[in-house]
C-alpha cells in the first residue's frame, strides 16, 4: 500500500535527481556537441557545461540557480488506483525540497510580485492523465524561467501543414538567440486548442534525446528540423557555431477541422527531468536515474 | 583578443580598452541586480535618493543565486547569469546614472543599452548560461545584501569574487555587439533555408 509519508520522501529523491544530475542522453549530447563545435569560443561555452554539470551531480546540488517551476506528469494505469492525497503529497515534496537542497524561491504572485516560495496557486503544476495500465508514472520537469519564456503559439491555416510548422520553428529559434541558453532542447506540440498544443510542447520535453517519434514521418521531420535549426549558426549560448539545438521533439493530437495550432517550448542544455513508477503494491522504480 | 583580469573598480581606461572577443576575468566586488533591483535603482536615481553601495566601477551582475543560511552568514550555493535582454529597459539609464561600467548576464542587449556602453566607456560580457555552480565557486564571500524585501532571487547581493570567469566580451565601448553580428547572420541564414 502506498503511504503518504514514503510518497513525499520518494517524490523528493526524484525531484532531487532532476535537479541535479542531467539524465544521461543529455550529458552525452552535450559531449556530442562538444566534438562537433570548430570554434574554441563555442567549445569553452559546453565545457563550461559539462564541468558544470559533473559538479553538480557528484555534490548533490543545483545544476542551475534558476531551479524553475516544478511540473509534475502523472500517468495513472486504468487499473491503478490513485490515492486522493497525491497531489498534496507533491505540493509537500517541492516546500519540502526547496528548505533542503536548497531550491531558489522561484514563485511570485504574477501581478502583485510577492516572492511566494516555490508552492502556490497552479505551482506545482500537476497534470494527471489516465493510461492502459496496472502502474502510475511520475515523471517531473523543473522548467527554467529564461527558456519558458521563449514559448510561442501560432494558429496556423490548416493547410500550411509541415511546410507551416517548419517556418514557425525555424523562425522562432532564430528570433530566440541565445537567449533561451542554447544548445536547447525543442519542443513541439501540434493540434488539440491552444492550451493542448501549449501542454503538449511542453510534455515533449520528457522524451529522451534518443527516443524519436513513432510516427516516420515526424521522426524524419524533428530529424531533419534540428538539422536546419542547426544550419543557422547561433550556437552556444548564441555565441555562434553548430549546435543551436540537441534535439526537437515534435508531439502531435487531433484537432478541429478549422485548425491547426502549434506551440513551441524550448528547453534550456540542462533538460533537467526524472521518472519513476510506483506499483499498485506500493513499490517504487526510478526509470531515467539510478537512485539509491 | 585578449585574456585579462581586471580588479574592481573597474576604471573608464580599462572598460574602454576591452573589445568583443576579449575573455576576461574579475577579481573584487561583484553586484547581483536583476529585475525588481534594476527598477528601483532607477526609482532611487530619479528621486535622487541614496542607495545602499557605491557602483561606480562596480560590475553588475544579472543573476539571482541560491542561497543557504541567513542574516549574517549566507552562502552562494549557485549562481549562474539571467537573461540579460529584460534589463534592456533600465540598463542605458543605470549606466549613464551609477556608472556601473561593466555588465554580465547572458544572451546579450540590445541597442539602447550598446549606444550608453559606447557613450560611457562600458562593455557587456557573458558568463556561460547555467553554469550556475562554477560561477559560485568564484564567489568567496557575500559582503551585504540590500534591498532583502524584493525577495531572495531579487535582491541586491554584494560579494567579493576571484577570478570571475570566463566572460567574454560581447558587447563593447566601439558600439560592435557579437549579438547582433550572429543575429543578422542568422537571420541571412534563416532565410536562405526557408526560400531554398
Amino acid at each position: 500500500m502506498l503511504q503518504e509519508g514514503v510518497l513525499v520522501e520518494k517524490v523528493k529523491k526524484l525531484l532531487r535527481k532532476a535537479e541535479t544530475c542531467l539524465p544521461d542522453d543529455a550529458i552525452e549530447a552535450l559531449r556530442e556537441a562538444y566534438e562537433l563545435e570548430g570554434s574554441s569560443l563555442a567549445r569553452m561555452q559546453i565545457q563550461a557545461l559539462i564541468e558544470n554539470s559533473r559538479i553538480a551531480c557528484e555534490a548533490s546540488l543545483p545544476i542551475c540557480q534558476d531551479t524553475g517551476m516544478i511540473g509534475f506528469y502523472v500517468s495513472v494505469g486504468d487499473r491503478a488506483h490513485l490515492p486522493g492525497w497525491f497531489t498534496s503529497c507533491l505540493r509537500r515534496a517541492v516546500s519540502e525540497l526547496s528548505d533542503e537542497l536548497p531550491m531558489r524561491p522561484n514563485l511570485v504572485s504574477a501581478l502583485g510580485r510577492q516572492n511566494l516560495g516555490n508552492v502556490g496557486a497552479c505551482a506545482p503544476d500537476v497534470w494527471i492523465e489516465q493510461v492502459p495500465g496496472d502502474d502510475i508514472e511520475l515523471a517531473v520537469l523543473p522548467k527554467g524561467g529564461g527558456s519558458e519564456n521563449m514559448s510561442s503559439l501560432a494558429m496556423l491555416k490548416p493547410w500550411e501543414g509541415l511546410v507551416g510548422i517548419r517556418r514557425f520553428v525555424l523562425s522562432q529559434i532564430q528570433n530566440c538567440g541565445g537567449q533561451p541558453c542554447p544548445p536547447t532542447i525543442v519542443g513541439i506540440g501540434v493540434g488539440g486548442g491552444a492550451d493542448v498544443a501549449a501542454r503538449l510542447a511542453k510534455k515533449a520535453l520528457l522524451r529522451s534525446l534518443k527516443e524519436r517519434n513513432g510516427d516516420p514521418e515526424l521522426a524524419r521531420f524533428e530529424m531533419t528540423l534540428r538539422e536546419e535549426a542547426n544550419k543557422l549558426g547561433i550556437g552556444p549560448m548564441g555565441l555562434g557555431g553548430r549546435t543551436t539545438v540537441l534535439g526537437v521533439n515534435v508531439e502531435v493530437c487531433d484537432c478541429h477541422i478549422a485548425s491547426l495550432p502549434v506551440a513551441i517550448n524550448m528547453h534550456c542544455w540542462a533538460s533537467r527531468r526524472a521518472k519513476m513508477m510506483i506499483s499498485a503494491q506500493g513499490e517504487f522504480r526510478y526509470l531515467s536515474h539510478e537512485v539509491e | 583578443m585578449a585574456e585579462v583580469n581586471l580588479r574592481t573598480p573597474v576604471s573608464q581606461e580599462e572598460s574602454q580598452a576591452l573589445r568583443v572577443g576579449d575573455i576576461v576575468s574579475f577579481s573584487g566586488e561583484f553586484m547581483f541586480c536583476r529585475d525588481k533591483a534594476h527598477a528601483r535603482l532607477l526609482d532611487f536615481a530619479h528621486r535622487q535618493r541614496p542607495i545602499p553601495v557605491r557602483m561606480e566601477g562596480m560590475p553588475i551582475y544579472h543573476a539571482g543565486p541560491v542561497v543557504r543560511g541567513q542574516d549574517r552568514s549566507w552562502r552562494i550555493i549557485a549562481a549562474g547569469p539571467t537573461t540579460s535582454f529584460r534589463m534592456e529597459e533600465y540598463e542605458a539609464h543605470i549606466l549613464r546614472y551609477y556608472k556601473p561600467r561593466i555588465i554580465v548576464g547572458k544572451g546579450g542587449m540590445g541597442k539602447t543599452t550598446s549606444e550608453a556602453l559606447v557613450d560611457t566607456g562600458g562593455a557587456y560580457a557573458v558568463f556561460p548560461g547555467g553554469a550556475a555552480l562554477l560561477a559560485a565557486r568564484r564567489i568567496k564571500e557575500v559582503i551585504g545584501v540590500y534591498w532583502i524585501d524584493l525577495g531572495i532571487p531579487d535582491a541586491l547581493w554584494h560579494v567579493r569574487v576571484e577570478e570571475f570567469g570566463p566572460c567574454i566580451i560581447t558587447m563593447d565601448s566601439t558600439g560592435e555587439s557579437l549579438h547582433e553580428k550572429i543575429s543578422s547572420e542568422s537571420l541571412g541564414r534563416l532565410r536562405g533555408l526557408l526560400s531554398g
